[in-house]
């Protein structure tokens, strides 16, 4: 425990910008991922425990694109594609064959998932840390904002986050598709009585989460190193805030997984070796305290 | 025949004649299975074989308890693996530490064990079903991570190392590989012939019943927080009971005896082997350990090979391998009667 170096962070500008930039990018590449984890139960009742390989596969697809293309803009569109179409598969030929079987059939499923996806990865690209290198474009002098060191980068993953945030936020309250997803969430017999094709619904949310995830596992392949089994600890954290946020809710995911990236770039200073632990005792708190989450609606 | 079907029919006989019976017979095989288990270093001599019988026991013991939470209440426990680390590194540190005499030790820690998930269970059993789930993977988490944030204690990421002392105690010298061996096929029949008692008492069928209208049990005036919280402390201590196994075979505790792993293998060994018989998580177990032992041998990939068996018996079966043998034979039976 260090209390003496959280307080002296919290009393300088610099050290509180740096640390509040660092807990805003832990807490918008959660929030991509945990997202699209709370999509896909809000609509298909079904927990994906292999999310957290979606946000794999996204980086290593990133990190593969930029290699032979050279060009960071494709590098992100291969990431988030070739998840998307990934999820899209998955949905359709293992996960549809789930529904409304056990919770623990479904966990199952994706558990075998989580295996064999890890493996695929390691004989693809091998078992050893990977680094994709920050692309050419970003490696200028870094920004100062009241003192405290700003990377470019930064403010681009941040926006990038964001943006999908209020895309996806009026997406599925304004336009005609995500009132049809959520009327699908809601009586999903109703919809398909209406004409409307529900499994390919499914299909294109699951697409969507995943893409979502993969997205994520993109923008933090330049400043993360990339590994086999990368995306568990990151499924681990996106459940975290799914659960504090409320299962289903997008504003919750958003609130969920920026208190998670403070408490993580704050919690590293004060209590360097149990900034997890601290993760998990938030959770628990607020789960004793309101067990749907801050927003989650209370469940039939 | 289901479990419904079959506690249907036992209630057709007089039921405490049939219990008492039942519980006769359950003892009778129990004391085959030990004398049969027991006598086997006679006939071989192969460590690998008792080793494995004995990561058996441990994992036996952990699964069967997590079957009483899953199987029996209706509580999907993802953080269960917590109690077979938690038992280990107790168990290894008052060892370590204090020293005491084996039984001593082994009596404090399910003290301790029932402690931790009585707190645990109390902030846990009132969630909804995969609330529930997620809290218990969160107590894991947090408890794994203690374990690796307290190295100066725990060892953290290294493991307690150094060996478990091993005194000893009535005669019976663990660190002799049969003495070893024989108690812990001794402590995997006990634990066994208990948790099989508790799913076949009254209270076991109180647990059933929750599972299957948990709304209409708290109608007939069951105290149902009350009944799963009790259930998950005693599944706790039988799970601790196979992490201690665990330490004594490995003589030491590892952070992966609490890692969340453990606890996903927990629940895929109740798929495998069923989780509407009691010695279906039993015979999952010995699946899940012969596959692995045989997999590592052959490919470094192992995982893609574990994953496509769990999704045959997922998609393609849909059911634990006993579950299916059960089912064929209702079945069989069923149509025999007929003619």
């Amino acid at each position: 425990m260090d209390i003496d170096a959280l307080a002296g962070c919290l009393s300088s500008s610099a050290c509180l910008v740096t640390q509040t930039t660092s807990g805003l990018i832990i807490g918008m590449l959660l929030f991509l991922v945990a997202v699209g984890l709370t999509l896909i139960f809000g609509v298909l009742k079904v927990v994906n425990f292999s999310h957290g390989a979606f946000y794999m596969f996204g980086a290593y697809f990133a990190m593969t694109a930029y290699q032979l293309t050279g060009s960071f803009a494709l590098a992100m569109l291969a990431g988030a594609a070739g998840t998307a179409i990934l999820g899209l598969i998955f949905e359709r030929v293992f996960m549809s064959r789930v529904y409304g079987a056990d919770v623990l059939m479904q966990v199952l499923v994706c558990y075998a998932f989580v295996l064999i996806f890890d493996d695929v990865v390691r004989m693809i690209w091998g078992p050893e840390f990977k680094a994709m290198g920050m692309p050419a474009a970003f490696q200028v002098m870094p920004l100062f904002i009241a003192g405290g060191v700003v990377p470019p980068y930064y403010l681009l993953l941040i926006g990038v986050a964001l943006l999908a945030a209020i895309v996806l936020g009026i997406g599925l309250s304004r336009s005609r598709i995500g009132k049809v997803i959520r009327a699908a969430a809601h009586n999903p017999g109703m919809v398909s009585a209406l004409g409307i094709n529900t499994g390919m619904i499914y299909g294109g949310v699951f697409a969507l989460g995943g893409m979502l995830a993969g997205l994520a596992g993109a923008l933090a392949a330049p400043v993360r190193s990339l590994t086999p089994g990368m995306g568990f600890s990151v499924l681990i954290e996106s459940f975290i805030v799914t659960v504090i946020g409320g299962m289903g809710s997008i504003l919750g995911a958003l609130i969920g997984a920026l208190l998670l990236g403070l408490i993580r770039s704050f919690g590293s200073l004060g209590f360097p070796l149990f900034t997890e632990g601290l993760m998990y005792l938030f959770m628990v708190f607020v789960l004793v305290s309101k067990p749907t989450g801050l927003f989650g609606k209370e469940a039939a | 025949m289901t479990e419904l079907e079959a506690g249907r029919a036992q209630a057709l006989v007089p039921v405490r004649s049939g219990a008492v019976l039942q519980r006769y017979r359950d003892v009778l095989i129990a004391l085959i299975a030990f004398a049969v288990l027991a006598s086997l270093p006679l006939f071989t001599g192969s460590k690998a074989l008792l080793d494995f019988v004995i990561r058996c026991s441990a994992y036996g013991l952990f699964a069967t308890s997590l079957n009483l939470l899953v199987g029996y209440t209706g509580l999907t426990s993802f953080g269960h693996g917590m109690f077979f680390g938690l038992g280990a590194y107790s168990f290894g540190l008052i060892m370590q530490k204090l020293g005491l005499p084996i039984p001593a030790a082994f009596v404090a820690t399910l003290a301790i064990t029932a402690v931790f998930a009585a707190i645990i269970g109390a902030i846990c059993v009132r969630l909804k079903e995969i609330y529930f789930a997620f809290v218990t993977l969160a107590f894991q988490m947090l408890i794994h991570s203690t374990i690796l944030s307290w190295a100066s204690f725990t060892g953290g990421d290294q493991g307690l190392r150094g060996g478990i002392p091993r005194p000893v105690f009535l005669g019976i010298d663990l660190s002799n590989h049969v003495h070893l061996y024989v108690t812990s096929c001794a402590l995997l029949i006990v634990g066994l012939l208990a948790m099989r008692q508790i799913a076949q008492s009254p209270f076991g069928y109180t647990l059933r019943m929750i599972r299957d209208n948990a709304a209409r049990a708290s109608f007939l005036g069951i105290d149902v927080w009350r009944a799963k919280l009790t259930v998950f402390v005693l599944a706790a201590l039988f799970a601790s009971m196979g992490g201690m196994v665990m330490a004594l075979f490995v003589s030491g505790a590892y952070p992966e005896f609490a890692y969340w792993t453990i606890s996903g293998e927990g629940i895929f060994i109740n798929m495998l082997g069923g989780v509407s018989t009691f010695l279906g998580p039993m015979v999952g177990t010995v699946l899940l350990l012969l596959l692995n032992d045989t997999v590592t041998r052959f490919t470094e990939y192992h995982g893609i090979v574990l994953g496509v068996v769990i999704l045959f018996f997922a998609l393609g079966l849909r059911k634990g391998l006993l579950d299916f043998v059960a089912e064929w034979y209702a079945h069989r039976r069923e149509t025999g009667e007929e003619r």
